[in-house]
Order: structure tokens, then sequence, then C-alpha cells
């Protein structure tokens, strides 16, 4: 199929992911197939096949050989990508914790799946949520459009000097991966320009100047790392606001650490990550309609963290319903819940906050429900009373 | 003798058995694909379970992830299916837990040869008791057809677009050089034969593996022009293979590149569960003194 750029195509998010690394042609990419991102990879191994990219493609036999594999071309000085989902980011695990523990500039697209068992093959964000902690940048995207282009600017902001971190761009499995959309992709030279040279400050490539990564630290500078480690994720936010610019200035698509629909003057709002925005924008505009002050706070940013501005963007909400695709087990509400019901405690006025967990492992979430969840957030802001602080969404 | 009663009395000739006594007919229909000889392979070990005389209660059937780590979801024995290459490590725990139990894995090329590998050959070295049945059909089958450990040299795939350049193992020489106690090899095509092969290993006591050469007719057969299922089997299993009893006769150069089918390595070793017993014993008879 030939794809035109600067028009809008259909694709699937798979394929336009597949199409974004042919685009910014990475260096090493060392995959191994899961449902629902295999497709990325095998788009990509055509793409590879054909000649298109320089990069070198490694078939490994597992995605703990293939996160190591990344780590290891990474040190080296590449540019390294990869796609997994579910058990597959799972696998990797301790190569997640290498690769920002040695502030390699990795970039993987995860398709969001849900973790065994009992097995299922469909969305939830059981798998990135896990890997929250894991020193990763990670980006969420509601649409087709918006996974291929948090990928472009994920290379730029994980190789940033000031940030040199990893970061995973997750997207819905099934729903975002396999669905056809309506997209417009840039020319290849203006994801060149885009992102230009990746050039390693420091690589074990450069012999005149050796190094060594990951070597034994003690109580006497392990904690001194991390402490830097930190520091520079948390500045990522800052680093992340102006690639968001900048691809706006150059393409007219504008990205910030959030996006907040019909959010200014909302009494009511919903909070949540990719695909179940969509729905929720339709349930938004429809009670708009009806007179309701709705409105929906969708995070692009999850890691770092953007609490301040979150706080911000909620500060004049009276009910909020924080919608997590993901249970924490055992935690208090779901993990995007607590973090933001946590970033709201310094406000003079706390707005009501409420956690439920829905569509997990695909299970569908409608217009009905998002509905549904406003009607309950009215039933708070009438009554003053909140009968259940966090549980499962009724679907 | 109309059509009906001459397919009747066919298939009364051939395959006089009921299935149904040990499948879980409300996980049907499979998953499988038309042309895939999982349910060939299927129906061959149960007629094997069968005439072992073993109770449905006394197997423990457990998978890893991939087309051939359907099977426990179809069989009422009790099953486990688990994750991605690890099978043999969720079989261990389970036979050290229940010695008693007959273990079988169904598993595939990729699951354990490639995610799995490590596993594999270390259950072989341990010589644990548990039937070990590798699907073989040079393919990821379920993920859509990437290149695996046993895909042949120079064949196409989803990730080879211009043929295969790793050279694949040998299922049943890495059994064996890892310390698996029974080596065997069959075929979805010779269902009778392998159907005899799976009751030796079921018998044998330690760990027996059979590579079970089978056709992924949609993602291999396609991608390397078979023009169909039937034919694939043909070429692949039935002219691609030789019994090893047969092969020992003919000269050199008829069995060249033929892979031998039947018993291929039976040997007497400790097997790891009385071994572990055995040790306890020692260890409580020295608390005692």
């Amino acid at each position: 199929m030939a794809i035109v750029t600067g028009k809008q195509v259909g694709l699937t998010g798979n394929s336009a992911i597949a199409y974004a690394m042919r685009q910014i042609d990475p260096d090493v990419c060392a995959a191994y197939p899961i449902t629902p991102s295999t497709g990325i990879i095998e788009e990509f191994s055509s793409y590879y096949a054909d000649g298109q990219v320089s990069t070198e493609l490694i078939t490994v036999e597992s995605e703990h050989s293939a996160m190591s594999a990344c780590v290891g071309a990474s040190a080296a000085g590449a540019r390294v990508m990869t796609a997994t989902s579910s058990q597959g980011l799972a696998l990797m695990w301790e190569m997640l914790y290498i690769a920002s523990g040695m502030r390699l500039p990795v970039v993987m697209t995860v398709v969001n799946r849900a973790l065994s068992a009992p097995i299922n093959i469909h969305c939830d964000h059981s798998d990135s949520m896990g890997a929250r902690d894991s020193g990763w940048i990670q980006l969420y995207s509601e649409t087709v459009q918006e996974a291929y282009d948090n990928l472009l600017q994920a290379v730029r902001i994980a190789e940033d000097p000031r940030v040199l971190t990893p970061a995973m761009v997750c997207m819905d499995g099934f729903i975002t991966s396999h669905a056809v959309e309506n997209i417009t992709l840039l020319a290849d030279g203006e994801v060149k320009g885009f992102i230009g040279d990746y050039k390693p400050g420091r690589s074990l490539l450069d012999t005149d100047n050796p190094i060594t990564m990951g070597a034994m630290t003690l109580q006497d500078v392990y904690m001194d790392f991390k402490h830097e480690q930190s520091m520079a994720i948390a500045g990522a936010k800052e680093v992340v606001v102006e690639v968001g610019s900048d691809f706006g200035r150059r393409f007219g698509r504008h990205y910030g650490l959030m996006e907040c629909y019909r959010l200014e003057d909302a009494e009511a709002a919903i909070v949540v990550l990719n695909s179940a925005a969509g729905t929720t924008k339709v349930a938004v505009d429809e009670l708009r309609k009806k007179g309701k002050k709705v409105g929906l706070l969708k995070p692009r940013l999850f890691r770092p963290f953007p609490y301040a501005e979150i706080a911000a963007a909620l500060k004049n909400v009276k009910a909020v319903c924080v919608l997590d695709r993901a249970d924490s087990m055992n935690g208090f509400g779901g993990p995007l819940f607590s973090e933001v019901r946590s970033a709201l405690y310094g406000l003079a006025s706390v707005p009501k906050v409420m956690g439920r967990i829905f569509g997990l492992g695909g299970r569908d979430y409608t217009v009905e429900h998002s509905t549904a969840v406003f009607e309950g957030l009215y039933r708070i802001i009438e009554t003053g009373r909140m009968e259940e602080l966090t549980g499962y969404l009724k679907s | 003798m109309s059509t009906g009663a001459a397919t009747a009395k066919k298939q009364k000739l051939s395959v006089p058995f009921d299935y149904n006594k040990y499948i879980r007919k409300n996980k049907l229909p499979h998953i499988w694909c038309p042309g895939c000889g999982h349910g060939i392979v299927l129906k061959s070990l149960l007629r094997a379970i069968d005439k072992s005389g073993l109770t449905k209660d006394q197997i423990c059937m457990v998978s890893g992830i991939g087309c051939s780590s359907r099977t426990p979801g179809y069989v009422d024995f009790n099953t486990m299916h688990t994750l991605h290459g690890r099978a043999l490590s969720y079989a261990t725990g389970v036979k050290l837990a229940k010695p008693e139990l007959k273990i079988i894995v169904t598993t595939g090329d990729g699951d354990a040869l490639a995610i799995g590998g490590n596993h594999f050959i270390h259950t072989c070295r341990r010589n644990i008791d548990m039937t070990i049945l590798v699907y073989s059909n040079a393919i990821y089958g379920m993920t859509g057809g990437q290149f695996s450990p046993t895909t042949p040299q120079g064949s196409m795939s989803t990730t080879s677009r211009y043929g295969n350049i790793e050279p694949s193992f040998d299922c049943c020489e890495l059994a064996k050089a890892a310390g698996a106690t029974f080596v065997a090899r069959g075929t979805a095509y010779h269902t009778q034969e392998l159907e005899r092969t799976l009751i030796e290993a079921v018998r044998h006591k330690g760990t027996a593996v059979v590579e079970i050469l089978d056709s992924c007719p949609i993602y291999f057969g396609r991608q390397n022009k078979y023009k169909s299922a039937s034919q694939m089997m043909e070429q692949i299993e039935k002219d691609g293979t030789i019994p090893a009893a047969q092969a020992e006769k003919l000269p050199p150069e008829e069995v060249k590149g033929k892979l031998l089918r039947g018993i291929l390595h039976r040997v007497e070793r400790p097997e790891y569960c009385e071994q572990y017993l055995k040790l306890v014993e020692k260890a409580l008879g020295k608390g005692n003194e």
C-alpha cells in the first residue's frame, strides 16, 4: 500500500507506529512477537526487508532478550526502539530498570493489554501501570494520530541531554492498535528534521573515552545515582512541554501535558487515559447540550506525573471521577485515582474525588457508562454525600 | 451399499473411539485453523492416554502460550494454562507437590525452544517424570507467522521476508544431549504410529520428549508456497521423514535429508522426584539420630 504523507490516510495504530519507526529509522530494533503489538514489528520487518530502513532488526527469543539487546545497543550509542504488550512488558521488568538506571533513551511502544491470569488478550492498562515506577517516561495516546505523534516526540524527549531516560508510548490494544483511523502523516524529511541525529554524550563504543555502566555501587553512591535519576525524570516534564510546543509550531498539532476538554467551567469531570477519553468526550457533548456543566481531563504524560498542573486544572471542579483501566490490587483505588486525589490534597478547596475501575480485559466502555458516571457525580454535588469512594464501574 | 453406510463402516474400522469422554464439549469449537494438524495430534494423544489405562484425574496437563498450548483447555483432565515458555517450570512445581500425577506438557517450537529454551534443557537434565509434547510446526502460528528456532534455513516468514538465515534446532538431538531419557519423533500424518509412540512416552518413567511434526498451512504454508494443507503434510511429514528402524537398514544417501520417526533414544536413569524423596528420608533419618 502506498502511503501518502501530508493528507489524511486510513491506518491502524500498529501500522502508524510501524510507519513512524520507518521514518525515525532507528539504528537497532530488537523485538519478540506478542498480541496485540505484533503487527508493529511485522510491518517494520517488511520495511527492513525492503531496504527502507538502515536498522539492525534482531528477532530474539523472548522479550527478556529483546530489552536486553535494546539496553546493550543503546549503551553502545545507538538509537533504539522496540514494541511490546502485556506479558511481554512483564518479562522485560528487570531490564526496564536497567535501561532507566543506565539513562539509556530507548523508545518503546506499549500496546496496552491485560495481564494473565486468566489469560486475556484485550485492552487494559495493567501492563504499563505495573511499569510506572520503573523510571520510564510514559505518554498515553487516545487515538492513532496521537500514538504516531507521541512516538516521534518520545524520541526527542528521551534523547534530550537534560532527560536521558527511556520512554514508552502507550495506546490501547485492539481499540487503537487494530482500528483504522484517518490520520495525517508527516513527510520523512519533516520527521528527520524534528528528531535530529542522536549523538550520545557517552557510549561504550567511544573507545577514546572508556566508561563503565551499571557497575557495583554500595551505600556510598547508589542513592546519589537514584537521586540524580529522579531529578532528571522530574525535569522531563518541561522538556515534554517544549517538544510538544515545537511539534505544534512545525506541524500544527499542539501537545501539552494533558488535554482538558470543556473543563474551564465544569462542575463534574472525568479523568481517564487513552481511548476511553474519546468515548467520554461524546458523553460530555451530549450532557453539555442538556445544560450540564461537565468536562474531561485526559492526562497525556503520566510519568513524570504532572501533579501541580492536574491540580490546577481540576481546582474549580466540584466532583471528579477518576477512571482506572487497571486495578492496583490492595491499593487505595486505581493508580491514576490515588495519584490524582493526592495531587488535589494541597488545594484550598478540594473537589470530591471518587475512583472507578473500568474496562478490564477489554470490557466495553460506552457513552452510557460515561453518562452514568456523570450522573453519579451530580448526585454527590447535590447531596454532598459519596456513597462509594472507590470500586468497580457497573458494566 | 450407500455412501453413508460405507463411511460409517470405514470410521468404525479406523477409529473406533469415543473422544467425548475426554473432551470439554462446552469449550468447542476449538481455535485451530482449517488444515492445522493439532486436532489430529490431540486425538492420537487421547487414544494413547485411554490405552495406557490412566484415569482422567491421574493426569495433569500443563501448557504455556501458543496454538498447541490451547490443548489443555479442551480436555477434561486437571489442566493449567500458564505463561509463554514457562510450562515446564509450572509442571515441575505440580510434579514435586503431587508426584503421583502423570504430567503431560503440550508446547510448541517457539514456546519450548525459544522463550522457554532454558527451562527445556534443565527439565531434561533433571530427568523429572513428565511427558513433553513439542508440536513443531516451524513457525509462531498464534502471533502471525514469525520464524522460530525450528524454521528451516531459507524459509520465509513474516520476520524473514527473504529467507531465514538462522540455523534451526533439532529438538530431539537437543533433548537427548540435555539428558532426556526418552526421545521420540512423530507426525500428525502418521496418526496411528504417533498413538503408539505416545503410549510408550506416557509409560516412560523420567523426562520423555516427543517432537511432533505438524503443519501450519496458514502461516508457514502460505509463505512458503505450499499448495494445500494436505500437500504440506505429505511433503513435510510423510516424504520428509522415515522410521528410525527402517533407516538403519538403508544406505545413507536414501536417508539423507529425512528426519527420523519413532523412538530415537531410551535409557534408564534415576528420576528426579524419587531422588528427592530419598534425600528427604535420608535427612529425616539423620535428624532422628
